[in-house]
């Protein structure tokens, strides 16, 4: 992670992709969220979806892990050129989340994320907050994962004034 | 008896959405905004916190009690989506497999307020915020929802704000209320 003063607005990073089979779209809703038409393929062809598709839940957690994943890579990288890494803290959750197509068996999903607004926090100065825009688009560029996220991120050491 | 009929047609349109179709179901004109629905409790053990990160959410905060001492949660707590994940399933159980609910086009707002430890007993609380009508589609209708997982101790942990659709009981009622809003 990069420290608070070295994140921009508009900065977008491409997370990673993944491409959901029947058999996680059907183990994730059982666990989760039992609903037909993420159950069963007969069932789901009846539904208004037409076909088996994954819950929204599902479509949301595989944002947070190829998200944490590509942070991940990212320190690994920052450590391999001697630079510090900088501290995710946690987030006080989201706002505005749309599931505005279903993914379907075997769609490729593309997780995207980007800075909207930087502000430091007012009650704690070692950390500011990130807002960004996180987005998954399937292979055929439809969007199917919309949600606006904030975490707290590490400031450098001074906090206060950038350099 | 004078409803029956009509609860049957209903029925018959959407009769993929759940197996226990016997039962009575809330419609979307059942909603009445300031009624409380209260899930029954359930236990959050550390291995599922545990399990859950490893899929979906690796960060050591939620994998490690080490790491987790040393970060912003001060010992292992679960993923924030973890416990969205926790309040689907057991709305899915109790409340919901109770309605005829169509799902929802998405998530207006969470708030992760208190984290969720190991060992901690749960509850999901539904809140009737309003209701209104769909204008695309006469069948259904949306009902506005402040949910909130609520620890033993009933501090909140988590509320979430979704607007889902639910069938409504007759596309008779659905036509008179659209001429009249």
């Amino acid at each position: 992670m990069r420290f608070f003063e070295d994140i921009a607005v508009g900065d977008r990073a491409e997370i990673g992709r993944h491409t959901f089979t029947a058999e996680e779209i059907k183990a994730f809703a059982a666990r989760f969220d039992p609903q037909p038409f993420h159950l069963d393929e007969g069932a789901a062809a009846h539904s208004l979806f037409g076909a088996l598709c994954a819950s929204g839940w599902h479509t949301a957690c595989l944002w947070m892990r190829l998200a944490v994943e590509h942070r991940r890579r990212e320190d690994a990288e920052r450590r391999a050129r001697g630079e510090p890494v900088a501290a995710l803290g946690v987030s006080p959750g989201f706002r505005d989340l749309r599931w505005p197509n279903p993914v379907y068996v075997g769609d490729t999903v593309t997780y995207a994320t980007e800075v909207l607004e930087l502000r430091p926090s007012a009650s704690r100065p070692v950390w500011g907050i990130m807002t960004a825009r996180n987005t998954g688009t399937n292979q055929r560029g439809e969007p199917v994962l919309l949600f606006i996220s904030s975490a707290f991120v590490e400031r450098r050491q001074n906090g206060g004034p950038s350099s | 008896m004078a409803l029956f009929p009509r609860l049957l047609n209903v029925i018959g349109n959407h009769s993929l959405l759940g197996p226990d179709i016997a039962v009575p179901q809330r419609h979307w004109e059942d909603f009445t905004p300031g009624s409380v629905f209260e899930s029954e409790p359930r236990r959050v053990t550390r291995e599922e916190i545990i399990e859950f990160a490893a899929a979906f959410d690796p960060q050591p905060m939620h994998l490690d009690e080490e790491a987790a001492r040393a970060s912003m949660l001060g010992s292992l707590a679960a993923s924030g989506w973890h416990s969205c994940c926790l309040l689907m399933r057991m709305l899915s159980d109790g409340f919901l497999s109770e309605t005829r609910f169509m799902g929802a086009p998405g998530i207006e707002e969470v708030r992760w307020l208190k984290p969720l430890r190991p060992g901690e007993s749960i509850r999901a609380r539904a809140t009737v915020l309003e209701s209104r009508p769909s204008r695309s589609r006469p069948e259904l209708g949306f009902v506005k929802f402040l949910f909130e997982l609520v620890d033993s101790s009933g501090a909140c942990l988590m509320t979430l704000t979704v607007s889902p659709m639910f069938a409504r009981r007759t596309a008779a009622d659905a036509s008179r209320d659209g001429a009249s809003g």
